[in-house]
């Protein structure tokens, strides 16, 4: 018996797009295997997508191939190019040929595509011959090589699928022909991916512009002629002449062989979230012909998300990666006209649309809105905002508030100032002075993704409105290749999960700390300092007391409990719940400030003392000095509740909005979240207290009621909350609120504030769940939050003993640190 | 990369730097970082961020950077490079001999 060698066997069967590419990402992430391709044409692999492009005369065949026979050679697979495989044998691990040779393999992965699908029409095929004379389908090389071939000698054509491929197709044979006539079964052009509306405008244009002829509701039924096609007829019994026929009326999955060797087959190849086939360790299916959560995909970027997870998950490199399936967006040019398209085409009763018409320009634009996220888009004419509307799609981003915005570029302030027309030394980033200069270097070094670009130069990262202007640059200065970030959707940036899924893991591991989470979730354990003060606060939140501490998991500010400041001191902030204090108190705050000569002693914004400059060192001194507890004015945390004076003092008073605020701060102190939370009640409409820019705002009106405002911000953005309910008792104020914050606090993305998080989620759905209680989870929330309310402990209460050595000295020169001596 | 030249120096127990964080030291005219990664290594950096003056000893780490706490640059632990457009920071050769953390080769 020969030894066998570690170095496994791989077969792929196909040899197109997804099975080519699946193998590049394997030999990426050295992948040790023995590889052994079967394809069914006789060629290397070659780009499916440029067809149109070789017919249209755009393009010749050497421009099609992805990888040519030398590439095979050099990265050691064998190619059986030509070779169909007719079986697999699971039980002896071997795949059989036509020609009859076995194969062994230890791992397999079936990449067999689609073949064109033909609809069933009288005379299509010749019983000796496939197809009659005449007549192609349009899925191969071969197929395209025929149908240039034919077309030559003759004069009018009929495209059968006024799809995508239908439209290429019939743009094609115009260099070819002198006619082409399109039939279409349905009722208007594209109609998985555009309305009846954007369809008909494609059709005008396709008919104005290309001359190309459009039939819709065209079933076509019968091929005519005995010899050579003389044309076809219609179910209505209209007869259209012409002497080439193509079909182009959609494809099916190559899943035959696969469903006779025994394998799980529905409508393709069932596989899981690893691409594994359903119900086997060793054989895997990529690409169209697989089956993913009961859908198919026929586009690229599915097929390359897949590959990649594939090759992960086969090479070792990352056992669990995970497809969880991709939103289909198409961005293209179709017979020379722009289309883009993302999901819903049709809008359900309570979707906001958007439609803009402009029939005479052929430009159409309309937009579906859901619960404040994009839910479908359809662009025919004009695809300059495409990009931008793919990317809010995927990543269901927060929208603008005013929705023009997304399908025009209208004038307005700097944030619309085009790229191209900025000089290099323009400020980009006002908060960390970074020069569309600066942006534009570092894309041209090789950082083409957005926020790739912001770490590298901060720009974006300070107040974070010049965001979307830094987008705009990266994606000119990348010239359209700007590439997607795949960390933007995690929830940190060193673990590679979205805030569901991140926390689905962390409760199924019981991760506790940090670290845990580093060590199970991330590839090679691999730590991440940018990702741990995000992983903490939302640990700390799941966990409560029962989360494990890690000092160096905490931000300075959280290590020593007071706000850094720029000088590398900290500053002091009492709590003063409701900004009411005492004269007593306020003796003791001047005493101290006076002790420890403190630089500045400033009222903020959230009505509180701040006592600024105060040196590391001196922290715990001071907060002994002052016996008052913490006034949260660091951490990503329940911050204050500013009030009016309500209804004790001031004559338009209609509720007592001191005694509600201090109660609402004093139930909720020190609750961590993913951003700060600022509240403020006030005591009637006046709103002196500010409450309706506030992360959660209550207002006081007439009659004994309460109105409870989410998501208001007066920072950097600014915006007026929305009205979550209205009330007639405080007790019900502070349920509402401890449900609302929890509910932020467990879906909202890290940094994510409540100015973004309620217009994402949608100010409706929020109600339906924290007032009406429609998910059936409010008494889950109120649990949540009341442990973690239970679980607050004062942090200026550790300054007896530091909770590390350490934990107070200087770290800059504030002092003159103790020398140490230097040897001679 | 920049290795600044340095003369062997005692800094202090290691005790002193809890697994995870740094502490600052001054040597003769300079301010050194020296922090203690999770692996028990330790790096040992200039203290004051070139940005803005951050102190980077309060800065947070990983196996390989430490982020300014101020602005959140970061910077290479080994090298010194930065990871944000910013220039070098010295490094500076460090180990531990018994329980002392020793400063320079």
């Amino acid at each position: 018996m020969t030894q066998r060698s570690s170095t496994q066997r791989l077969i792929v069967i196909g040899n197109g797009m997804a099975g080519a590419r699946t193998v590049e990402e394997i030999l990426a992430r050295n992948g040790d295997f023995q590889i052994t391709m079967f394809g069914d044409e006789p060629y290397g692999n070659y780009n499916r997508i440029m067809l149109s492009n070789l017919l249209a005369g755009v393009e010749d065949e050497a421009g099609i191939f992805l990888n040519d026979l030398s590439w095979y050679a050099d990265n050691n697979i064998t190619l059986h190019a030509g070779v169909r495989i007719s079986k697999i044998d699971r039980s002896k691990k071997f795949v059989i040929a036509e020609d009859g040779t076995k194969t062994p393999y230890d791992k397999l992965i079936i990449a067999t595509g689609s073949s064109s699908w033909t609809p069933p029409i009288k005379n299509i095929h010749n019983p000796k011959r496939g197809f009659h004379q005449g007549v192609f389908a349009f899925r191969t090389l071969d197929d395209t090589r025929g149908m240039i071939r034919y077309a030559r000698d003759h004069e009018r054509a009929v495209v059968i699928g006024g799809g995508l491929l239908g439209l290429e197709a019939a743009r094609g044979l115009q260099n070819h022909l002198s006619h082409v006539t399109l039939l279409h079964a349905m009722g208007h052009l594209m109609e998985r991916q555009l309305d009846e509306r954007a369809g008909k405008m494609l059709q005008a244009s396709v008919e104005g512009k290309l001359g190309i002829e459009v039939v819709t509701n065209a079933m076509t039924t019968e091929i005519l002629g005995k010899d050579r096609v003389t044309g076809v007829k219609l179910a209505d019994g209209r007869e259209i002449p012409c002497d080439v026929v193509v079909i182009a009326a959609g494809i099916r999955p190559n899943t035959q062989m696969v469903a006779d060797s025994g394998l799980a087959v529905e409508r393709g190849i069932v596989v899981d979230d690893q691409m594994r086939v359903q119900g086997q360790d060793d054989i895997y299916s990529v690409g169209e012909c697989a089956q993913h959560r009961g859908n198919l995909y026929g586009l690229v970027a599915p097929l390359w998300d897949q590959a990649k997870v594939l090759a992960d998950h086969i090479t070792g490199r990352d056992v669990e990666a995970a497809y969880t399936g991709s939103k289909l967006s198409t961005k293209l040019k179709v017979a020379g006209i722009d289309v883009a398209s993302m999901g819903l085409i049709e809008p359900e009763t309570d979707d906001e649309v958007i439609i803009y018409n402009e029939p005479k320009k052929g430009v159409y634009k309309q937009l579906i809105i859901r619960d404040g996220v994009l839910a479908g888009a359809i662009l025919v004419g004009d695809n300059r905002k495409a990009a931008n509307l793919i990317q809010a799609f995927d990543r269901a981003q927060a929208l603008p508030e005013e929705r023009a915005e997304m399908l025009f570029d209208i004038g307005g302030p700097a944030g619309e100032v085009a790229p191209a027309d900025m000089p290099d030394d323009a400020q980009v980033c006002n908060c960390n002075g970074v020069s569309k200069g600066a942006i534009c270097g570092v894309v041209n070094a090789g950082c083409k993704t957005v926020s790739g670009v912001m770490d590298k130069t901060r720009a974006g990262k300070g107040c974070g409105t010049c965001k979307p202007l830094v987008q705009r640059i990266v994606e000119w200065a990348a010239g359209g290749e700007a590439e997607e970030d795949p960390a933007a959707s995690w929830y940190v940036p060193g673990v590679p999960m979205p805030k569901p899924e991140l926390m689905a893991a962390i409760r199924k591991y019981e991760l506790k700390s940090v670290s845990a989470v580093f060590e199970k979730l991330v590839p090679g354990g691999e730590h991440d300092a940018k990702s741990k003060m995000g992983l903490a606060s939302l640990l700390k939140m799941m966990w409560a007391d029962q989360y494990e501490d890690e000092r160096d998991a905490r931000f300075i500010n959280d290590r020593v409990h007071g706000n850094i400041q720029k000088d590398g001191t900290f500053s002091v902030v009492p709590q003063m719940k409701g900004g009411v204090t005492t004269p007593a108190e306020l003796k003791r705050i001047a005493e101290v400030a006076e002790k420890y000569k403190v630089p500045m002693v400033k009222l903020t914004g959230g009505q509180r003392i701040d006592l600024l400059g105060i040196p590391k060192e001196q922290l715990p001194a001071m907060w002994a000095d002052l016996d008052m507890p913490s006034g949260y004015a660091y951490a990503k945390s329940f911050r204050t509740v500013k009030t009016c004076v309500g209804s004790d003092f001031c004559r338009f008073g209609v509720g007592d909005s001191t005694a509600l605020g201090i109660a609402i701060e004093e139930r909720f102190q020190g609750l961590e979240g993913p951003g700060k939370m600022k509240l403020a009640v006030t005591g009637c409409p006046r709103n002196c207290a500010e409450a309706y820019v506030k992360d959660l705002g209550v207002v006081a009106i007439d009659g004994g009621k309460w109105e409870i405002y989410v998501g208001g911000a007066a920072g950097a953005h600014i915006r007026k909350g929305d009205l979550l309910a209205t009330v007639g008792s405080a007790e019900e104020v502070i349920q509402l609120t401890g449900r609302f914050l929890q509910y932020y606090r467990e879906n909202a993305n890290w940094l994510e504030r409540t100015y973004a998080f309620v217009p994402r989620v949608g100010i409706e759905r929020i109600r339906e769940i924290v007032v009406e209680d429609s998910d059936g989870i409010a008494l889950e929330l109120d649990a949540a939050v009341e442990e973690a309310v239970q679980s607050y402990k004062d942090p200026w209460k550790e300054r007896a003993v530091p909770a590390t050595p350490g934990q107070f000295r200087t770290s800059l020169p504030l002092t003159v640190l103790p020398q140490v001596p230097v040897r001679a | 990369m920049t290795i600044a030249p340095v003369e062997k120096t005692v800094l202090g127990p290691l005790e002193e730097i809890p697994f995870g964080e740094g502490r600052t030291y001054a040597v003769g005219d300079e301010m050194i970082a020296v922090f203690r990664l999770r692996d028990g290594s330790l790096r040992a950096v200039s203290a004051v961020c070139p940005h803005k003056g951050g102190p980077l000893a309060d800065g947070q780490i990983d196996n390989k950077v430490v982020v300014c706490p101020l602005h959140l640059y970061a910077w290479d632990l080994a090298t010194g490079c930065s990871q944000s457009g910013q220039p070098p920071i010295d490094v500076y050769p460090v180990r531990v001999d018994g329980d002392q953390i020793i400063l320079g080769d």
